[in-house]
């Protein structure tokens, strides 16, 4: 068994791209082994990577394929041979299997008599398999952007490949691309090794090689480096404490190949300065940790990951370059932050004329007047339901929550959007109300981020999603595929969240038909029907892939009413509750069976009476399953009132005895069509009463 | 963009040249208040067609070769792709980040003038008031030292050259300079650069070589970068809504794409 070692050496990859080319280029190796039956069952796989390789490494690699013998068929029989004779059909399939004449067998199969061959084929070597394959599956690594380089163009990839390294064993395998053929050597940290090559003696050696030329290829180890490395530093300064950001230490992972951290410092008079500004200004542009005190107060400390190792001359020079550099950021910020009070966002809103939102949608002051227009309706009936909401700041925040798109400071760091606004809102005198709305609009960013903290914030939240998703509906860019350019799905995701995560009582019914009132020239129909839709998939995705739920919950509990997230949330919390237990699998049964009686009757055109008729009882399950019925109806309604489904489908759960009992005793398709009726309107009623938490002929039962 | 890089990096002629040039952003002026941002700044332009296959550790020498010791500085290759929409050109590559500051944006040219490139051409961009006041360590580019006269031993500084052009401009690209006629200047401009491109294909099928040597391309070109440079003044000035935008930058890359499908044409002549 041998080991087989392939290195890509490029020029520095793109961060966010690494990750992703690794697991494709070890997954691409091991398909490839294989499919040529080169693979040890019993085989290892590690994968590498560094801003400058892509690495993998397979123990347990066959040396040579295993001969093998095919049996190929050829033309009939009675086509091969005239009157005993071959004829240029048999010719042909001699010459393409390679054998005499004389050594064509034959084979019977269905269709009649064939003519067969039995074909050897000479394993070959893994060296020559892995060189004529691996530059096809080098080729198809993806890239989010490729380029060229070489004159001619021959080929894409992401940066210039500049060396490969492939090994089997002790033998080079000779595998060439983008005019370079593979060799047993590879490169060293630029700075810390230099030019001098890096030979490689066995596969095995890559990593402990790669480490003596100051290159850590393992990319977990790479990381646990960094962290320890901050904490290290972070430690010279009492009480301080690094805050923790996993999608930095992953870009600073990727830039590095030999990672060590510094902590500078900059000037306490920049703490002024509000916090997310620092942080932002720090993290996205210069790829700093934040440092926070004992606190968790921003303190006036920056960590810098490095890709070298320097002395503590060399070190001091970096820091210093370092907070050169920060302190021009934070003074370019100062300098944003300044110029933007000069003109207040109130006297902003008429400059929204001038920033498109969406071509046919207009700018964002009308976008601002449909939401001024939104808030206001749902801020009425939310009210109506007897929330107290602080009416008239929900609307100044809407007024004034797109104004920052023209401030300096937003142009600058566009990821602040809002964040900006609700801090120049507060700066500038708007009550807490105001600027922490307009602070939170964009609010939830993600599934797993937290939604606006405050009611007016969720209610602005809302609105402005809510009028992009109708809009852009309005004028047919919904969603379709995987393409959701103006992340319309991410916006409803984000109502469906505060809906259910906040306490304003707002149907999604009702957020859909005041915001579609804003789009006049669309057909509103056709309108609503799509963005029923639309919610009722985004409740979906939250039940099943925030929250948990089977999908079977889901669909039954949204088959009884998707309109109300938190009255969806309680409903398949209380089936997803009750489903393990056995009555309420056969209830769910016997549900699914009524409703199946209910439309095969329907369809022969037989009609449930209109009220129910005692008289008409023939059997006494019949008659003790309406007596029961009608109790637990009394029971449930105001337990369902109250949201207590779990009490509610107990109770439902307990006619166990009497459903099971009807349908052992009962013929509904009863001969008389009085007493079918009968039994079919006990059945409609039983179905319409307790399916209103959820549609149970959905839940899939075992067996 | 200097003719030197936007014209000679079309077509198959190799062409290695450095030049320094000044490069003029409209909306980056700070007044002269700021002391990392200019309304005009300078560049070391590097072209080299094709790139050598070693053009990375050639660009390392030359940091070291400027008095840079590399093994005591952090050095990141940080991806930054470059592309100008009003001049129909693109290319992949990096910010070369030293200690956190970004000296320089290296980039593989793919396309030009809405041209793709063959061979393509690597473009190191340094950024020459930032590297000078990095080696000087000062905090503000307007104390770089700019020159010193070697008799006398006195120090001219960057802000004594530079500071009241950045004032100046920065009053008249964000509030003086007049939007009307900046749209007359544009649209007068486009008009002569098409008009000479219209002469150009207009050209009888037999005119000779001379004439077309002759016919004036670079001036062409010459009157796209103005177009594109009042493009910039008219957005510092905000007087291009998003909608316009599109169909302005669309105007003038039509110019550039002219402009290089001439040029290659008279190249091949």
């Amino acid at each position: 068994m041998a080991d087989f070692i392939f290195e890509i050496g490029l020029e520095e990859v793109p961060a966010r791209m690494i990750a992703a080319a690794q697991a494709e280029l070890e997954k691409r190796v091991l398909d490839l082994l294989n499919r040529e039956r080169l693979l040890d069952a019993a085989h290892t796989a590690r994968s590498f990577s560094t801003p400058r390789r892509l690495a993998v490494l397979v123990s347990g690699v066959l040396p040579r394929q295993q001969d093998v013998e095919e049996t190929l068929t050829g033309p009939a029989t009675k086509v091969a041979y005239k009157d005993g004779k071959p004829t240029p059909a048999a010719d042909a399939f001699a010459k393409k299997a390679g054998v005499e004449l004389s050594e064509l067998k034959t084979i019977t199969n269905a269709k009649g008599e064939y003519l067969s061959a039995t074909v050897k084929r000479a394993g070959r070597d893994a060296v020559d398999v892995l060189a004529a394959e691996m530059p096809k599956e080098i080729a198809g690594i993806y890239w989010a952007k490729n380029m060229y380089w070489r004159a001619g163009k021959p080929e894409r990839f992401v940066r210039p490949v500049k060396w490969l390294l492939a090994m089997l064993d002790k033998t080079i395998v000779p595998v060439e691309f983008a005019g370079i053929t593979a060799s047993n050597i590879t490169q060293g940290h630029r700075i810390l090794h230099g030019d001098a090559p890096v030979a490689i003696a066995v596969p095995k050696d890559y990593e402990s090689s790669l480490a003596s030329a100051h290159v850590i290829a393992d990319v977990e180890l790479r990381r646990q480096k960094i962290r320890k490395a901050l904490d290290a530093v972070t430690r010279t300064v009492a009480g301080a404490r690094w805050r923790e950001d996993e999608e930095l230490i992953d870009t600073v992972t990727h830039l590095t190949e030999w990672p060590q951290a510094t902590l500078g410092g900059f000037e306490r008079e920049y703490l002024a300065l509000p916090e997310e500004v620092l942080v932002t200004v720090m993290r996205d542009h210069q790829k700093y940790f934040a440092v926070e005190d004992a606190d968790g107060k921003l303190a006036p400390h920056f960590l810098a990951v490095l890709n070298t190792q320097a002395d503590e001359n060399g070190l001091a020079i970096i820091r210093h370059g370092n907070a050169r550099v920060l302190r021009a950021r934070f003074n370019d910020a100062r300098f944003f932050w300044d110029v933007d009070q000069k003109i207040p966002l109130t006297e902003r809103v008429e400059m929204l004329k001038s920033v498109t939102f969406q071509k046919e949608l207009g700018s964002y002051h009308a976008k601002t007047e449909r939401v001024v227009a939104l808030t206001g309706q749902l801020g009425d009936a939310a009210e109506k339901s007897g929330i107290e909401l602080d009416h008239i700041a929900v609307v100044e925040a809407a007024l004034l929550a797109k104004t920052d798109l023209t401030c300096e400071l937003v142009k600058e760091f566009t990821e602040l959007q809002g964040v900006v606004g609700g801090l120049y809102a507060r700066a500038q005198g708007s009550t807490d109300a105001v600027a922490a709305a307009i602070y939170s609009q964009y609010q939830p960013v993600s599934m797993e981020a937290g939604i606006p903290a405050t009611r007016e914030g969720q209610l602005l939240a809302i609105a402005d999603k809510a009028d992009t998703i109708a809009g852009m509906f309005s004028i047919g860019l919904a969603p379709t595929g995987s393409k959701d350019p103006f992340a319309l799905r991410r916006a409803a995701n984000g109502i469906v969240k505060i809906l259910a995560e906040g306490d304003l009582p707002l149907t999604l019914a009702e957020i859909r038909s005041l915001a579609v009132n804003a789009f006049k020239g669309a057909e509103v129909e056709k309108l609503q029907s799509e963005l029923i839709g639309f919610f009722t998939e985004r409740l979906q995705f939250y039940l099943r892939d925030a929250r948990g739920y089977a999908y079977d919950v889901v669909n039954a509990v949204l088959a009884s009413g998707a309109d109300d997230v938190k009255d969806a949330l309680a409903r398949a919390a209380a089936v997803a509750e009750a489903r393990g237990s056995d009555d309420f699998a056969a209830i769910a049964a016997a549900f699914k069976r009524m409703k199946n009686i209910l439309e095969q009757a329907h369809a022969k055109g037989d009609v449930a009476a209109a009220a129910l008729d005692a008289k008409l009882f023939e059997s006494d399950a019949e008659k003790l399953l309406a007596e029961n019925a009608a109790s637990v109806g009394a029971q449930t309604a105001p337990l369902m009132q109250n949201r207590e489904y779990a009490a509610a489908l107990k109770a439902i759960v307990s006619l166990r005895p009497q459903v099971d009992a009807f349908f052992d005793a009962v013929m509904v398709m009863a001969p008389d069509a009085k007493v079918r009726a009968n039994r079919l309107a006990l059945l409609a009623s039983l179905l319409a009463n307790f399916t209103r938490i959820a549609d149970f002929s959905e839940i899939v039962t075992a067996g | 963009m200097s003719p030197d890089t936007f014209l000679r990096v079309l077509g198959p002629r190799p062409w290695r040249v450095a030049y320094a040039q000044p490069s003029r952003r409209p909306a980056d002026g700070r007044y002269g208040e700021n002391p990392n941002r200019l309304f005009k700044h300078t560049q070391l332009q590097v072209i080299l067609k094709p790139p050598p296959a070693e053009i990375q550790e050639i660009y390392l020498q030359s940091l070291a070769a400027i008095g840079i010791n590399l093994r005591e500085h952090d050095i990141k290759f940080e991806e930054d792709n470059w592309e100008s929409p009003t001049l129909g050109a693109w290319g992949i590559g990096w910010q070369v980040m030293l200690d956190g500051l970004e000296i320089t944006q290296f980039t593989y040219f793919q396309q030009c003038g809405g041209i793709d490139l063959d061979p393509i051409a690597g473009e190191i961009t340094y950024g020459l008031e930032r590297i000078a006041a990095f080696l000087q360590d000062v905090d503000s580019i307007y104390d770089i030292v700019w020159a010193r006269e070697p008799d006398t031993g006195r120090e001219t500084t960057y802000g004594e050259v530079r500071l009241a052009e950045e004032l100046q401009f920065s009053v008249y690209n964000f509030e003086m300079a007049d939007v009307k006629k900046l749209w007359e200047h544009l649209n007068s401009y486009e008009a002569e650069c098409q008009a000479l491109l219209d002469a150009f294909k207009a050209l009888p099928e037999d005119a000779d070589v001379t004439t077309r040597k002759r016919f004036p391309i670079l001036s062409a070109f010459d009157l796209c970068l103005k177009c594109s440079h009042l493009f910039n003044l008219l957005d510092a000035r905000g007087a291009i809504s998003v909608t316009e935008r599109v169909g302005v930058i669309a105007r003038i890359r039509a110019l550039a794409v002219g402009v290089a499908k001439a040029y290659a044409a008279q190249q091949a002549a």
